[in-house]
């Protein structure tokens, strides 16, 4: 909502200055977004001196100007004016700026082969006069000093611009700024002046509110003013018009408009004799259309509220009306409509066809249903003044009558809300300063809520009233209280933080990414998942909800492969999306890791990233976040987007369904796709849903401290197995051997090939046996040795290499 | 006698000269093994008489101890030596680099969501957390801003269908219907996470996150909120004063409501939190409107309280100096280095907020 000082003095009476109004409107609630004068399209336009003019070399009626503007060099322009010449002071529009008279905006441009730097303009070009026969002549005793100034003194007043909450039609027009400043002390609310208009003859153009299912309009008043002569508005009209950011159109539009900001009411004023016979207001059929002020045609849908006439629509009401009744200048009757349309229905039709008005932006607020006389007869006097005619008596058609608001309000509600206490006096003051009938009953006060406040119905709007009013800063702060209901974090809290930074502190850095993606890439990773498409995305290639965290993840990894880094670790924590309803979503790790292990290093040999880099980092993470790494165990399927033969999925236990976690190799095809340049890319993700919580508190599950300190003894054996026997499983075979006896089982020597049959692999393990009992002898050690070997064979087929 | 004497005083020459351990264990042998030069001596001792043999013996004991001292000397001597020489020639250059430090960061949005968290811990609040995608009803109905209601423009909305009944939440609110209808009063929490507008520019990202408080209880008033949010900005900038104001605003779920600005100031190109006289927006508040305790199933009559939302991003650019919001999502590996944390470094009150 825009408003100059001025303007807000006719109605407020103050000895504040600009800085100290505009505080106070800030303090009670209307903020100020910006105070300044308005920005003009006529500040581009700035004096200039022809230095040089000659021939255009490819023209002979063009001329190739030197232009001084003020600056250091001169500029070029190319200019067809015969009066042309050295030394002439004229009118310089930069590029950029915009010719009045055409509304064309100004570029660098080539004329016949040769640029030109903006234009000099005529007088016509500049809506000065009708002279467009050559560039402006300035006078040289005026001008010649002030090349490079502007040409057009902003004399604007400056603007303030507020940011009115939804809640506050009232404050969509400069009367009620003034209410509310007046309420919080700022002055008093001038009265307004008691019309003396004299009515001549009735409104006899008949107006109907029709009975509908839906009927969006309750309140239809009007009046005929006959006989005007419709002009250009005088200048005070157009600078207030203007000084808000609005086109000054002609006298009638412009006093319709004035009267909807200054008073919050907006009008519609109808070429009478463009009627058909009446008007009816009545809900719209599907598929009427009718060509509105915007020059657009609308097809309607069922039950949007139109005015209309015998021939058709003649506009929708409180939104936007129709070309075939406009006023122009040649219109010679009026009829002034002041209406209250119902929010609901102008929002949902304005919605429906995509408009957006000054009007509709109010009516959809709610608009005072009591100020369709005041508007009236504001609009008819100043239509008098200007364009002269006479006015018809009011004509008000209604279906509903106007329901005061009563609210019994508590005072104590106030101190119990904001924490402190305003006497009874001051705040039956604020209220009444705000438009309330105040009347005490005891200590209730009752309230009738002033009609221009549709966005007060309860107590807690009176005490939101007198707060802002008097001051947030009487608000005392108070210390916190420190009462814990329950622990801050929840063990998938905890979790989350825990793991998070535990797979920082494996060398990957943070990311966060969008939640939605594209779905191209996404249905690389999506798995059985359903795509969730988003109706209106904010671009085609962030079109679904992500059902994984890789496709934006790998998408930014090779970003910046492409900005040349190659060893890149990273990682994203948050929801993957596996369905569209709220709470189908899982929390998940997932991480990337590309290029090598030590490169360039003077010492150690550098390595492509392999799948045991991401399964240590998995692992341990696990580990940190408390798992027990003896419970973890490794299975070879995993999703499609991994190297079959190079991932695997971690399981908590043997029984559990769904794996905790995922790593290895993406799949080369995805490389290919994607066209991911990098030496090596593994990746792992963790599903922290699918993690349980253990039942007992690490305070209750840690058992008792027990060890041995009877002789250790290590063997190291040799088998030759199958190719595909996983070495986790021939582990567990020695283990379940004596799980007394075997403190631990190492894998510490793999190979195939030399020696070996085919299909066959070496694996060398090293066992630890030790008692807790008693030193082993030789006998127990070779009977163990004995029972591992045999139950090896037995249970795997494997051999034991001799 | 004088033969041994002689003979001490040629070895004690002899390995004063000697520099080489195997040939001193010869001399050693020479004299103190089976057939040594000084073992057969003490064997010549029984052979002679009573008288002599206490003076020789005497005479070959002082001769025994000062060559075998002199001996160990001489070895440990070599030995040193030899050590010496062996950690002389071992020397390395400790300047060559170490092997590669794998330094991970935290992203600065989790830092400041631990920070804010570690802050309202101390007073009593516990984290709450919502889905990202809500119905239309959680969003904004439950909210006191119904269907017809021009506060909703302030939202654009991400819908998932047609009949604009689910959406990605744009704001942390909804968390507040979930808590209060899954709960009992009172209510002490926080809410931080993701939230989803469609708009996008230098200063909007369709997807941003918010915190959202909510204290409920039989007296909670303004006063309470004034000194929870001070209190959390304090200690949010880590600075002894601040500048704060609270200025009336409108937010449906709220009544009254406020928005709160802090004073700054920029110094050297920077901006300094707390002082100076321009006003910064950072939150929206206000006393929960009874509408939504109602619809929560709240006795409005009976409970009253406060909710706030805070930018979370826009907290972080603040306290870190960043100036693009846009760069948070853009996972560029230079920015994520130089924004981001070290893992160890958990906020925490006891610690301190941040290093």
């Amino acid at each position: 909502m825009k408003f100059t000082v001025d303007w807000l003095k006719n109605h407020l009476d103050t000895k504040f200055n600009s800085n100290q109004i505009i505080d106070k409107l800030t303090n009670i609630g209307l903020e100020v977004e910006s105070f300044e004068s308005s920005s003009s399209e006529l500040d581009n336009f700035i004096v200039a001196k022809i230095i040089n003019a000659k021939t255009h070399p490819n023209a002979d009626r063009l001329k190739l100007c030197d232009v001084d503007i003020g600056s250091d060099e001169t500029i070029e322009v190319v200019c067809g004016a015969p009066n042309a010449k050295n030394g002439l002071l004229t009118v310089y529009a930069p590029p950029g700026s915009i010719i009045p008279k055409n509304q064309m905006k100004l570029s660098v441009s080539k004329i016949r082969g040769v640029t030109s730097y903006g234009m000099l303009c005529s007088e016509s070009e500049l809506l000065l006069s009708n002279e467009s026969d050559g560039i402006i002549e300035l006078k040289k005793n005026k001008y010649a000093n002030k090349i490079g100034e502007k040409y057009f003194k902003n004399t604007s007043e400056k603007v303030i611009d507020l940011s009115i909450t939804p809640n506050r039609p009232d404050c969509l027009g400069v009367r009620g700024i003034a209410r509310d400043l007046t309420a919080a002390g700022a002055g008093k609310l001038k009265i307004n002046k008691k019309s003396n208009l004299k009515y001549r003859g009735n409104q006899n153009i008949n107006v109907t509110i029709k009975k509908e299912k839906v009927q969006g309009c309750t309140i239809f008043g009007s009046c005929l003013i006959k006989g005007v002569t419709n002009k250009e508005s005088p200048k005070w009209l157009k600078d207030k018009i203007e000084s808000l950011g609005q086109k000054s159109i002609s006298a009638i539009v412009d006093i319709t408009n004035y009267v909807m900001f200054d008073l919050n009411r907006p009008l519609h004023a109808y070429d009478a004799d463009k009627i058909d016979k009446e008007i009816i207001v009545r809900s719209s059929s599907k598929g009427e259309s009718f060509e509105a002020l915007d020059n657009k045609k609308y097809i309607l849908e069922n039950d949007m509220c139109v005015i209309s006439d015998r021939s058709g629509i003649l506009g929708l009401g409180g939104i936007i009306g129709g070309t075939r009744s406009g006023t122009e200048y040649s219109t010679k009757n009026i009829l002034l409509e002041s209406a209250y349309f119902l929010p609901r229905s102008i929002r949902k039709t304005s919605k429906q066809l995509n408009i957006d008005t000054d009007a509709k932006f109010r009516f959809e607020r709610g608009i005072d249903p009591l100020s369709i006389e005041e508007g009236l007869i504001k609009a008819s006097e100043l239509i008098k003044q200007i364009c002269g005619g006479e006015i018809s008596n009011l004509d008000v058609k209604k279906i509903e009558n106007y329901k005061k608001t009563i609210i019994n309000f508590d005072p104590f509600l106030f101190e119990k809300t904001t924490g402190f206490n305003v006497e009874n006096k001051e705040l039956i003051k604020i209220l009444e300063k705000l438009g309330f009938d105040v009347s005490k009953n005891k200590k209730i006060l009752n309230l009738v809520v002033p009609s221009w406040r549709p966005d007060i119905t309860q107590s807690i709007d009176i005490v939101e009233e007198i707060v802002r009013i008097k001051g947030y800063e009487h608000i005392n702060t108070s210390e916190p209280i420190k009462t814990r209901l329950k622990p801050t974090l929840n063990y998938y809290q905890k979790l989350f933080h825990f793991l998070q930074r535990s797979v920082a502190s494996k060398g990957y850095l943070e990311t966060v990414t969008w939640s939605f993606t594209d779905s191209k890439i996404n249905k690389l990773f999506k798995e059985k998942d359903e795509e969730i498409p988003i109706i209106n995305p904010i671009s085609s290639d962030l079109n679904v909800l992500r059902n994984s965290i890789f496709p934006n993840l790998i998408f930014y990894l090779k970003k910046n492969l492409d900005r040349g880094f190659k060893d890149i670790s990273l990682f994203e924590i948050g929801p993957a999306f596996k369905g569209k309803n709220p709470g189908d979503q899982q929390t998940v790790i997932g991480a990337v890791r590309a290029g090598k292990v030590s490169r360039l290093s003077w010492n150690d040999k550098e390595r492509i990233v392999d799948t045991f880099d991401v399964k240590k980092d998995v692992i341990q993470s696990l580990c940190e976040a408390g798992i027990n790494k003896d419970d973890i165990i490794i299975d070879d399927k995993t999703p499609s987007y991994y190297h079959p033969g190079k991932s695997g999925g971690v399981y908590q236990n043997k029984k559990e369904k769904n794996a905790l976690a995922y790593f290895g190799e993406i799949h080369p095809d995805i490389i290919k796709k994607l066209d991911i340049k990098t030496e090596g890319l593994v990746i792992f993700e963790i599903c922290l849903d699918y993690i349980r919580e253990s039942k007992q508190k690490i305070k209750d599950s840690k058992s008792e401290y027990k060890f041995s300190d009877f002789q250790k003894s290590e063997r190291d054996f040799a088998f030759i197995i199958n190719k595909n026997f996983k070495s986790q499983e021939l582990v567990n075979i020695i283990k379940s051997v004596d799980n007394k006896l075997i403190k631990s089982v190492r894998v510490f020597d793999v190979f195939e090939g030399e020696n070996i049959p085919d299909g066959k692999k070496s694996i060398a393990i090293n066992v630890t046996i030790q008692s807790e009992e008693k030193a082993l002898n030789e006998n127990d050690l070779d009977n163990i040795n004995k029972l591992i070997i045999s139950s090896v064979e037995s249970k795997s087929g494997a051999k034991i290499r001799s | 006698m004088s033969d041994i004497k002689k003979i001490k005083d040629d070895y004690i020459d002899k390995l004063n000269t000697e520099n080489n351990i195997d040939k001193v264990n010869n001399i050693k042998s020479e004299l103190f093994g089976k057939n040594g030069i000084i073992s057969n001596e003490f064997k010549k001792l029984g052979s002679i008489s009573v008288e002599e043999r206490k003076k020789l013996a005497s005479d070959l004991n002082n001769i025994k101890d000062e060559l075998q001292n002199k001996i160990s000397i001489k070895i440990q001597e070599i030995e040193t030596k030899e050590i010496n020489l062996k950690l002389e020639k071992e020397k390395i250059d400790v300047t060559l680099p170490e092997r590669d430090i794998e330094i991970g960061k935290i992203h600065p949005v989790s830092q400041v969501i631990d920070e804010i968290s570690s802050i309202f811990s101390e007073i009593g609040f516990s984290v709450e957390e919502g889905p990202d995608v809500e119905n239309e009803y959680n969003n904004f109905t439950a909210l006191n801003t119904p269907d017809n209601h021009p506060a909703r423009d302030m939202h654009d909305t991400f819908y998932l269908d047609n009949n604009k009944e689910l959406l990605l939440r744009t704001h942390t609110s909804p968390v507040q219907v979930r808590t209060m209808l899954k709960g009992k009063p009172p209510f002490k929490i926080i809410a931080p996470g993701r939230t989803y507008r469609s708009d996008s520019d230098q200063t909007h990202a369709p997807m941003f996150h918010q915190v959202e408080g909510l204290h409920i209880d039989k007296n909670i008033n303004m006063g309470h909120l004034k000194g929870c949010l001070n209190y959390f900005i304090k200690e949010f900038f880590e600075v002894d004063k601040i500048k704060m104001r609270f200025r009336p605003s409108h937010f449906p779920f709220t009544e009254p409501s406020a928005e709160v600005d802090i004073g700054y100031e920029i110094k050297n190109g920077k901006i300094v939190i707390g002082e100076g006289d321009k006003w910064l927006e950072i939150l929206g508040c206000g006393m929960v409107h009874p509408n939504v305790l109602k619809n929560v199933k709240v006795n409005p009559n009976k409970y009253q309280g406060y909710a706030f939302g805070i930018g979370i991003d826009r907290l972080g650019m603040l306290k870190y100096g960043i100036n693009d919001l846009r760069a948070f999502f853009e996972t560029d590996y230079r920015w994520l280095n130089h924004f981001g944390f070290d893992p160890l470094d958990v906020p925490s009150n006891y610690r301190g907020l941040s290093r």
